[in-house]
């Protein structure tokens, strides 16, 4: 670097930020937790369990993911039928 | 109406990921509603250069086989309103593509979206075959390297006989977008000239991206690299997104990476 460039932008030390998310991403994907193989299956049968108590259309379902470092979020979004619309049990 | 772009090229390695990300954040900048699909069963990766590995839940496969509804597996970006992402399988094979799924899937995409870009696998197989198959455009990315143009030259082929477009007896729209231009070797007599390519696959050119540093940074971060306005290939990439709007832009050469006298003094790179 030439002298000016100590007063200088100094160009983004991207590759660090490339290490953390391949760690990550690597980390879930080798342990098998990549998602598509066990999250449908898991939605199917949480709105099973759901059916039980209260009715809830399949398509009233969001659920997301969030992979962090040492944690992931998983977020299941069930929308219930306003009171009105739910059947007497 | 809905535009579907195939993003292809035959050869691996010359950028489609990096343009197919480049460009449909580049229509979405533009204020068009655009997603973009990773036909590449198998070997995921637009997620990561879009930066959403970490939200992915369901994809393509999910969807085709009825475990997902569509809007569950598409991914909203979080830099641009209009851009969405429909990644793709990571531990299936590409067998699990089917055609009539395919077909149901971009029918469903056309009824929202204004462009649906399709990321095509490298090679001829089942996923580039259905990535082009329901184009109504095509895309071919290569490098001014001979063996990127000679698989280029196949798959300009290809589109223009296998696809749906082909069998009903319409030609299919095809540009050429040359990416990794390095003008200083061109210069030097050691790399193709642009001329040389066009002359040689005799289709319209689109754009020439610039061989850059900036694609990597974008690719270490998961930001499409046209976001990165001040970069060369970022600038090169949206004037080719203006062009695929009709915008009367001439395809320019990019300028070298060669650094003036002041950029040295400042340790700046071009």
């Amino acid at each position: 670097m030439s002298v000016l460039g100590l007063f200088t932008r100094r160009p983004k030390r991207t590759a660090e930020a490339a290490r953390e998310r391949l760690q990550i991403l690597l980390a879930h994907e080798r342990a098998g937790l990549s998602g598509a193989d066990f999250l449908p299956q898991l939605q199917r049968e949480l709105i099973e369990v759901i059916r039980k108590y209260v009715s809830v259309e399949d398509d009233r379902v969001q659920v997301r993911l969030e992979r962090e470092q040492h944690l992931s979020v998983l977020e299941v979004n069930i929308e219930l039928p306003a009171p009105g619309d739910a059947p007497r049990v | 109406m809905a535009k579907v772009i195939v993003i292809t090229s035959g050869k691996g390695g010359v950028g489609k990921t990096t343009s197919a990300a480049a460009l449909s954040a580049g229509l979405a900048l533009r204020g068009h509603k655009t997603v973009v699909i990773d036909f590449d069963v198998g070997l995921r990766n637009l997620d990561l250069i879009m930066g959403c590995e970490r939200r992915v839940v369901y994809d393509f496969i999910n969807v085709i086989n009825g475990d997902a509804k569509l809007h569950q597996a598409l991914i909203k970006d979080k830099r641009l309103e209009n851009l969405f992402v429909l990644p793709t399988s990571q531990t299936r094979d590409k067998e699990a593509l089917t055609q009539d799924g395919v077909e149901r899937v971009i029918g469903d995409l056309r009824q929202e979206f204004d462009f649906i870009i399709c990321d095509s696998p490298a090679g001829i197989e089942r996923g580039a075959f259905l990535a082009m198959y329901y184009a109504d455009e095509a895309i071919v990315v290569s490098n001014p390297e001979v063996s990127s143009v000679r698989d280029a030259d196949r798959m300009i082929g290809l589109l223009a006989s296998k696809s749906r477009l082909a069998e009903q007896g319409t030609e299919m729209p095809q540009t050429l977008l040359l990416t990794r231009y390095d003008v200083e070797r061109v210069e030097k007599g050691e790399m193709l000239k642009v001329e040389d390519v066009q002359d040689i696959l005799a289709v319209p050119l689109l754009g020439i991206i610039p061989e850059c540093p900036s694609v990597l940074q974008a690719s270490n971060i998961g930001t499409p690299v046209i976001l990165d306005e001040k970069s060369n290939a970022g600038r090169a990439y949206a004037e080719a997104v203006g062009r695929m709007l009709g915008d009367e832009l001439p395809v320019t050469v990019p300028r070298g990476a060669k650094r003036g006298l002041i950029d040295r003094l400042l340790g700046r790179s071009a």
